[in-house]
């Protein structure tokens, strides 16, 4: 196999860290509708926070990213 | 025609050259000075009046205030309001610049990673200097916290020196990420729209709703990176 097409094909299966972050900031949300639901008062200060959250979380993703783009140009 | 990489072109409008660097004046620069005189056009007008009952413009500026200023109290505490203009600034340059990318023709200043880097840099190497000039070199304490058993040192030291080393380059990589994928979808979209005929419709009903969640991403993503440099000035100035 080429050089090139392995590192297109290294690429994508880079991408499948992707899988776990999107698990991750759907459970956040999802903790987030459920704790709105208990207590709807602290509603805006959960929002902060999970925004916070999904900010972290997104982190991990371009750690993906870079890892991609490593074997993609590198 | 364009294809969708088009609008991230640098283009110089006055060629500078000093000593042989390049410093022209380019479109980034520009839309980087209109951010900056808009802010700074916002403020100064809106305290204009100076009243002790705010009228509607001057609740606006003292609004812009209140929330960074309580952002800041709530992660930092109250001796983080020493690097209020710090963070005020950063969040408004931000916030401006990611909103005037999205005026038709308007060039999105930190949709470059070179512009994200080198505010994560800034707050980055800002946030070390604190560290270091607040507690010495009880600094480096902060990748051993305290309350971890000796036997995990090994492995949690390099762990937390490669995730605190790694904070520019996630938080400027987030923001240019955002910025450029937005973009791209919309530029993408609208390409689709004359392709398709008749169903071209369905390429712009998509294109309106991209739009708006666009705006979206350019207030949380000028918000996120704010309350991010928040976090790790927060990590600075109290250890733990």
């Amino acid at each position: 196999m080429e050089v090139a097409a392995a590192k297109m094909i290294g690429a994508g299966l880079a991408m499948i860290a992707l899988l776990g972050v999107g698990i991750g900031i759907g459970n956040i949300f999802g903790n987030f509708i459920s704790s709105i639901a208990r207590n709807p008062s602290a509603q805006p200060e959960m929002f902060k926070m999970s925004l916070i959250g999904v900010a972290f979380t997104e982190a991990i993703a371009l750690f993906a990213l870079v890892i991609a783009v490593l074997i993609l140009f590198g | 025609m364009h294809d969708s990489l088009h609008q991230f072109l640098i283009k110089k409008l006055i060629p500078i050259q000093v000593a042989g660097i390049d410093i022209s004046f380019t479109n980034s620069s520009l839309f980087m000075f209109i951010a900056i005189g808009l802010v700074m056009t916002f403020q100064v007008l809106g305290t204009r009046q100076k009243a002790l009952v705010p009228g509607r413009f001057q609740s606006m500026v003292e609004m812009s205030y209140e929330f960074i200023a309580g952002m800041l109290k709530d992660t930092v505490g109250v001796e983080g309001l020493q690097y209020f203009p710090f963070i005020f600034s950063l969040f408004m340059f931000i916030l401006v610049a990611n909103l005037l990318g999205m005026i038709p023709y308007g060039f999105t200043v930190t949709s470059h990673i070179v512009v994200t880097f080198a505010l994560a840099m800034l707050v980055f190497i800002t946030v070390t200097i604190i560290g270091f000039a607040r507690h010495g070199r009880k600094y480096f304490r902060l990748f051993f916290p305290e309350g971890a058993p000796l036997a995990v040192a090994p492995i949690l030291i390099p762990i937390e020196i490669i995730s605190y080393c790694m904070r520019p380059i996630t938080l400027s990589v987030r923001l240019f990420a955002n910025m450029l994928a937005g973009h791209v979808i919309l530029k993408v979209f609208a390409g689709f729209t004359i392709a398709l005929g008749i169903f071209g419709v369905a390429p712009i009903a998509l294109n309106i709703a991209v739009t708006g969640f666009e705006f979206f991403v350019a207030c949380i993503q000028a918000y996120i990176f704010t309350i991010l440099s928040c976090l790790y000035l927060h990590d600075a100035v109290h250890m733990h």
